[in-house]
């Protein structure tokens, strides 16, 4: 519904997309619609498995050999992409609909130089010569802010950065111009801080060219920097559409409304306001439930009148946005303040004595340089320095959350502690002993026991060729903890209705289970031996919103239950503000700044906690943010520099000082110390990167 | 709302006994067409072979009636399906025996080369370091040898016995199992399942033994089907080159080196039976691995 | 590159020197059995320990080997027992007439197999596919010597279009080639058609393909160009080590047909315990096997961009 003359770009009318598998036809995507005008960025959000990437293929008529386009029309600038051939699609792609995926180094032929793979579009395209393809090459690799195109153009995908593999992705999809750009993920795969300037850079480029957007993510808070318009789905339907602002100010449909309570805002409070995560799970393809999908699991739920037909969407006239659409029976019966159900409060947790300190914890990695050159000069042997004069403590029942981006050595830290890894210099103290240079093997069982670990990849969590059942007994019955198959069954049992399981689930193979279920069987697994530490090695990054919030909440019951002390290693800084006590930034390999979690995130910040906090996206309009982008990447940690790691991109650099000496670690509080050269006083004085609107900045 | 906890706290029924999980597993080769077919070939010759005694109409080494084409009538009454040889011995039973007797060997000696190529592998690909260099180096050199110069140096020396050219196949195969095993094990010991295990304070060999293990079931149970068919190729060939089990017991490659000279006289039956009899065998073999690799693809 | 060139070599030619060891200990590690092998099985206790002192047989054995690596450096391959003439003057021979059979197999077995793979894993799980797959199994069940005597029957007895032997009494004739060539190619080409189409079916599922195909490519382009380059990498690899298999091939197609190869001679020394024949051939296998594997391992690490370009 735009305001142009123009036709709009895309034009989506009742569209089913279905997929036939050797079970039958799977309904994947029914009853989709939507419009997008020349422009327009609009966003189409869902968690996986509701349909939004089988969307954006069947805009692409990338279905596979399996997929078909079963209903209703797709209309490109007016035209009836049905009518089109298969040639005329072809054309079409790259050059009028272009695409972005999630991963950019996949992306990119390994074995073709940038350059040829840039100008292969124009070529195609626009039958342009060499000469030209290669000029108009530069100049989008111009665009999109890459340094030094040229040496880039003879450059092979695999020797450029992450982020700079995605600028060149962004710049073959814009080459030629297109109208409609689809990007599915794009920064998914990307580090927080860079996926911040591919945002910018997104969003000033569809400007620049006038392309339309269709941004696909899971990512609430991300959609509110680039959209316009949103579109939610749920289960292959869209259950709610409109304007970005009135989305966001008052989401009517009940799962738009669950999913805003399972995002952790910079004011929630993890004791006095804990997250609601949706009950229930997402339903298969072949077993939506009659009526309202979304039914069983929503607190609004009336039987008779929810599950009889298929709802169909309406229109919302009570507020300003006229587009806005919802598929809900009951929207208008729904309180703006009772959308989100009240959970209880809880007390929060006692912090006791100190169960774990480490000092000055030094990891360094032996690389052998086996060249020749290496040989004759002598200088065989470099250090990766992978953890540097780490140093910092954990009470009973505390949450410290360890904050970091690719590479700064949180993964090694993990490690280390889990006697997987020595240290090679400094101590780790669990209770009384060092544990610093005690690999697991020569750990007592004592020891053991009480420090144990929830891993990132749910997929990997589990061994596959076991019952869930075995595998959590086999931790109770390494630890000794009951002996008698009897008792350690009603052990697993306990431990499963812990973690909101049904008791089923013991007879499972892991891939029987979801994501999110394999995640909190990997939490009762770590907790089955009544651990005093758990280190949670980023347990939700792989989890979908609602799950994510689902798992976060466990995490927090169980902690309260069991007066755990929880390491939690993340890069997700909103999650971290949510539940962590105390938080320690890390770059490459040292510790930028530690303290409570409200000193961290509130001035006098360390010029890295800055940035990084610049860079979350957050899901409230309300909420005013100062912008910072990094420039530059990661320096390698072979090759460290010798002052301040975090120099080399630093904005707030004050000159030679920063790349020459080590930062001293200031104390901007009791128990909050940032390393940084510039003086307390001058820190102290910048104005907070987040604020509500309301407030007027320092 | 609904409640979607309500089966939770119910104890589960007790699971299903070993025996049936095997079936079940067994019956998901149906998906598999050509799966199928491979195994019902192998289950006939399996079944010939442990049948034999029964089965198998003649004396495989008595002489009765020289040179007979297919379906000629024998003297007792009945017929020599495929013919006698050029001494008058029944086709037919002397293929039958001969498969019992490849197949007897054939299963001994890949079953102990995968005993050994499994512990060098999992050994290689846990430990590392320089006890994998050293057993990959081993491998290496063994793997070096064409596989064939390799047998006939060995029987060639020590003699041609049944146990001598089970000891050769182990000493020829076991590197590619061990190959194998250990890309399988440097895989999996990356999974958290693994580090899970270790910070447990779980030994090595238990975690070799029920964590990497059962989880390499994949490809190796194809490269068995495989290799049963390369060993039995390979056991043909010695009997072939006249390296095999010592006459007059039949085997299918002495079989076709007796006959073939009669190939351009006249009887070709007498060399081509038992050569399509190996081929046959072997293509069982080679059908069962292509279908139990693509039912472990769907997985 | 460099570097990686240098330490591969090194691996080789410790292999082969390892190799090489244990041929000398297994043949000549007990000298009284070289003896028996050069005078016969009847000769007497005092001729055998004659002999050993008047050949040097009675040093240590790895001055022996020593000496032995020496001679085989220069080409003195020794004495055959059976045939009563320098081993070199036979061995060379019959190598070269091998390398004329495994050569012609080779350029068959190769343009077959990869034109069959890429047509198959162009387009998986087709009827094209699945005819090429039921196809290279079938033809791989089939060992040389069953193929020998069943293509024997068939155009020898009854179409009578080829010579049953090939042992090349006239001179070199092309036409007794036919049917080696013919067993060694059935047989071989079908291992590297299924490692070809593996390869080529898992290129066509990456991401950088779709990523061609949303880039609008024409068909023949996004083949040629895109998936070929990537896809034949892993192909390679198996081709160099199929010369290793064609190796051990020809050992019994030679002595199916009667080809004067150095399988066969092999094959004979062995059976006849011709020391110094199984020794050079022995090493000349090896020597071809861990060569071509080297080269498979070089061009491999070359072809991969990610480690060519680093």
């Amino acid at each position: 519904m735009s305001e142009n003359a123009d036709t709009p770009v895309l034009e989506i009318a009742d569209l089913r997309l279905s997929y036939y598998t050797r079970a039958g036809e799977i309904p994947a995507v029914m009853d989709f619609s939507l419009t997008i005008g020349k422009g327009e960025s609009v966003g189409l959000v869902g968690e996986s498995g509701c349909g939004k990437s089988t969307v954006a293929n069947g805009i692409m008529r990338y279905m596979g050999k399996n997929g078909d386009i079963v209903g209703g029309t797709i209309k490109f600038q007016g035209r009836d992409m049905a009518e089109m051939s298969e040639e005329e699609v072809r054309r079409m792609r790259g050059k009028d609909i272009a695409m972005i995926y999630q991963e950019p180094m996949a992306a990119l032929n390994p074995a073709l130089s940038i350059g040829e793979q840039l100008c292969e579009v124009t070529i195609v395209h626009e039958a342009a010569s060499e000469a030209e393809a290669n000029a108009r090459a530069l100049e989008m690799l111009d665009s999109v802010d890459i340094p030094d195109p040229q040496r880039l153009m003879d450059s092979y995908p695999h020797q450029i950065s992450g982020g700079q593999q995605q600028r060149v992705v962004i710049a073959m999809a814009l080459l030629s111009k297109p109208a409609l750009l689809l990007l599915d993920e794009p920064t998914t795969a990307l580090d927080v801080t860079v996926e911040a300037g591919i945002v910018e850079l997104i969003a000033e480029l569809s400007r620049k060219y006038e392309t339309s957007l269709l941004y696909i993510s899971h990512n609430l808070g991300l959609m509110l920097e680039v959209c316009d318009r949103i579109c939610v789905m749920y289960s292959g339907e869209v259950v709610e559409e409109g304007h970005i602002d009135s989305i966001f100010e008052w989401p009517k449909h009940p799962y738009t409304h669950g999913l805003f309570g399972c995002i952790p805002l910079p004011h929630a409070d993890k004791n006095a306001r804990p997250l609601c995560a949706i009950p229930g799970q997402l339903p298969l393809p072949h077993e939506r439930p009659e009526g309202c999908y979304f039914g069983p699991r929503c607190s609004f739920f009336e039987a008779g009148r929810c599950d009889r037909d298929l709802i169909p969407i309406e229109e919302v006239f009570t507020d300003d946005d006229p587009g806005h659409r919802v598929r809900c029976l009951r929207w208008n019966e729904i309180e703006p303040g009772d959308a989100v159900p009240k959970t209880d409060s809880r007390d929060a947790i006692e912090v006791g004595d100190i169960v774990l300190e480490i000092d000055g914890m030094r990891k360094y990695y032996e690389v052998r340089d086996t060249s020749l050159a290496a040989m004759i000069s002598g200088k065989g042997v470099t250090h990766v320095k992978a953890n540097e004069a780490i140093s910092f403590s954990a009470g009973e029942g505390e949450t410290v959350a360890i904050v970091g981006e690719s590479g700064c050595g949180k993964s090694t830290f993990a490690k280390v502690l889990m006697g997987l890894e020595e240290a090679t210099e400094g101590e780790i103290r669990l209770g009384d002993t060092n544990i610093a240079n005690l690999p697991v093997r020569e750990r007592t069982q004592e020891q053991l026991r009480s420090l144990q670990m929830v891993f990132q990849n749910p997929n990997d969590t589990l061994n596959p060729s076991l019952t869930v059942g075995d595998q959590i007994s086999r931790v109770i019955k390494r630890f000794g903890i009951e002996s008698d198959p009897a008792k350690i069954q009603d052990r697993v049992f306990a431990l499963l209705d812990t973690v909101k399981l049904p008791r089923e689930f013991a007879r499972r193979k892991p891939r029987q289970l979801s994501g999110g279920q394999k995640q909190r069987i990997g939490i009762a697994r770590a907790f089955a031996g009544e651990p005093k530490t758990v280190i949670a090695d980023e347990p939700i990054s792989a989890l979908d919103v609602s799950v994510a919030a689902a798992v976060t909440e466990l995490l927090m019951d169980i902690q309260r239950e069991f007066k755990t002390t929880l390491l939690f290693i993340s890069h997700d800084l909103s999650a971290v503000r949510y539940l962590a006590d105390r938080v320690v930034v890390m770059y490459l390999g040292q510790i930028m700044e530690r303290g409570f979690t409200n000193d961290v995130f509130a001035p006098p910040y360390h010029p890295y906690t800055e940035a990084l906090l610049s860079a979350v996206p957050i899901a409230d309009p309300k909420v005013e943010k100062r912008r910072i982008v990094l420039e530059g990447s990661l320096p390698s940690a072979l090759n460290p520099p010798k002052g301040c790691p975090f120099a080399t991109r630093c904005p707030r650099k004050i000159g030679d000082i920063c790349d020459n000496e080590v930062p001293p670690e200031q104390n901007a509080s009791a128990r909050h110390a940032i390393a940084c050269h510039i003086p307390m006083a001058e820190l102290s004085e910048v104005a907070p990167v987040i604020s509500l609107a309301e407030e007027v900045p320092a | 709302m609904n409640d979607v906890s309500a089966h939770l706290n119910e104890t589960p029924a007790k699971p299903d006994p070993l025996w049936k999980r095997w079936a079940k597993a067994a019956l998901l080769l149906r998906e598999s067409r050509v799966g199928m077919v491979g195994a019902g070939i192998v289950v006939i010759f399996v079944l010939l072979a442990i049948f034999a005694p029964v089965v198998a109409p003649y004396d495989p080494n008595l002489p009765i009636l020289p040179m007979a084409y297919p379906g000629t009538a024998a003297p007792d009454g009945g017929i020599f399906l495929l013919g006698t040889d050029h001494l008058g011995r029944d086709i037919l039973s002397r293929i039958i025996w001969g498969g019992q007797r490849v197949l007897f060997y054939a299963t001994l000696a890949t079953c102990s080369a995968y005993v050994v190529g499994i512990v060098m592998g999992l050994v290689a690909g846990y430990f590392k370091g320089w006890v994998d260099e050293a057993l990959s180096f081993v491998a290496n050199v063994i793997l070096s040898f064409p596989i064939m110069v390799l047998y006939v140096l060995i029987i060639a020396k020590f003699g041609a016995s049944g146990l001598n050219i089970v000891f050769a196949v182990v000493f020829a195969s076991s590197p590619g199992i061990m190959r194998i095993v250990r890309g399988v094990t440097l895989d999996i010991a990356t999974r958290d399942y693994i580090a899970a295990a270790q910070t447990r304070g779980e030994s090595p060999w238990y975690i070799m033994l029920v964590e990497i293990l059962p989880n390499a079931k994949g490809p190796l149970i194809v490269d068995f089907c495989l290799r049963m068919g390369y060993t039995t190729i390979t056991i043909g060939a010695l009997g072939f080159l006249g390296l095999g089990l010592p006459p007059p017991d039949p085997d299918w490659g002495g079989m076709i080196t007796d006959t073939r000279a009669f190939v351009t006289g006249g009887f070709p039956h007498m060399a081509i039976m038992p050569a399509c009899a190996v081929s046959l065998l072997v293509l069982g073999f080679n059908l069962l691995a292509d279908g139990l690799r693509e039912v472990s693809l769907r997985d | 590159m460099l570097q990686l060139l240098l330490r591969r070599l090194g691996l080789m030619v410790l292999i082969m020197l390892v190799v090489a060891l244990m041929l000398f200990f297994m043949n000549e590690g007990d000298p009284r059995n070289v003896a028996r092998g050069v005078l016969g099985p009847y000769a007497q206790a005092e001729q055998l320990d004659a002999w050993i002192t008047q050949n040097g047989y009675d040093r240590p054995i790895l001055t022996r080997y020593f000496d032995w690596l020496g001679r085989l450096m220069v080409g003195d391959l020794g004495q055959s027992v059976i045939y009563k003439r320098p081993v070199a003057d036979i061995f060379w021979e019959r190598l070269g007439n091998t390398g004329i059979l495994a050569g012609v197999t080779f350029v068959f077995m190769v343009i077959i197999a990869l034109v069959l793979g890429v047509l198959a894993g162009m387009s998986e799980g087709s009827l094209r596919d699945r005819v090429i797959s039921v196809i290279s199994i079938t033809t791989t069940s089939v060992p040389e010597y069953a193929s020998a005597v069943i293509l024997a029957g068939v155009f020898v007895f009854y179409l009578k279009w080829l010579p049953g032997t090939s042992s090349m009494t006239g001179g070199f004739n092309v036409v007794e080639l036919i049917l080696p060539v013919m067993v060694l190619t059935l047989y071989g080409f079908g291992y590297i058609a299924r490692m070809t189409r593996a390869s080529m079916a898992e290129v066509m599922t990456t991401p950088y393909i779709r990523t061609a195909v949303l880039k609008g490519l024409p068909y023949k382009r996004i083949i040629l160009k895109h998936a070929l380059r990537n896809a034949l990498i892993a192909p390679f690899t198996v081709i160099m080590l199929q010369i290793n298999w064609l190796l051990s091939g020809v050992v019994v197609t030679e002595y199916a047909f009667g080809y004067k190869g150095f399988g066969a001679l092999l094959l004979e020394a062995a059976l006849r315990r011709d020391i110094f024949v199984i020794e050079a051939c022995g090493v000349a296998a090896v020597f071809v096997a861990v060569f071509t594997q080297t080269i498979g391992d070089i061009g491999y690490t070359y072809l991969n961009p990610r480690i060519r370009f680093k």
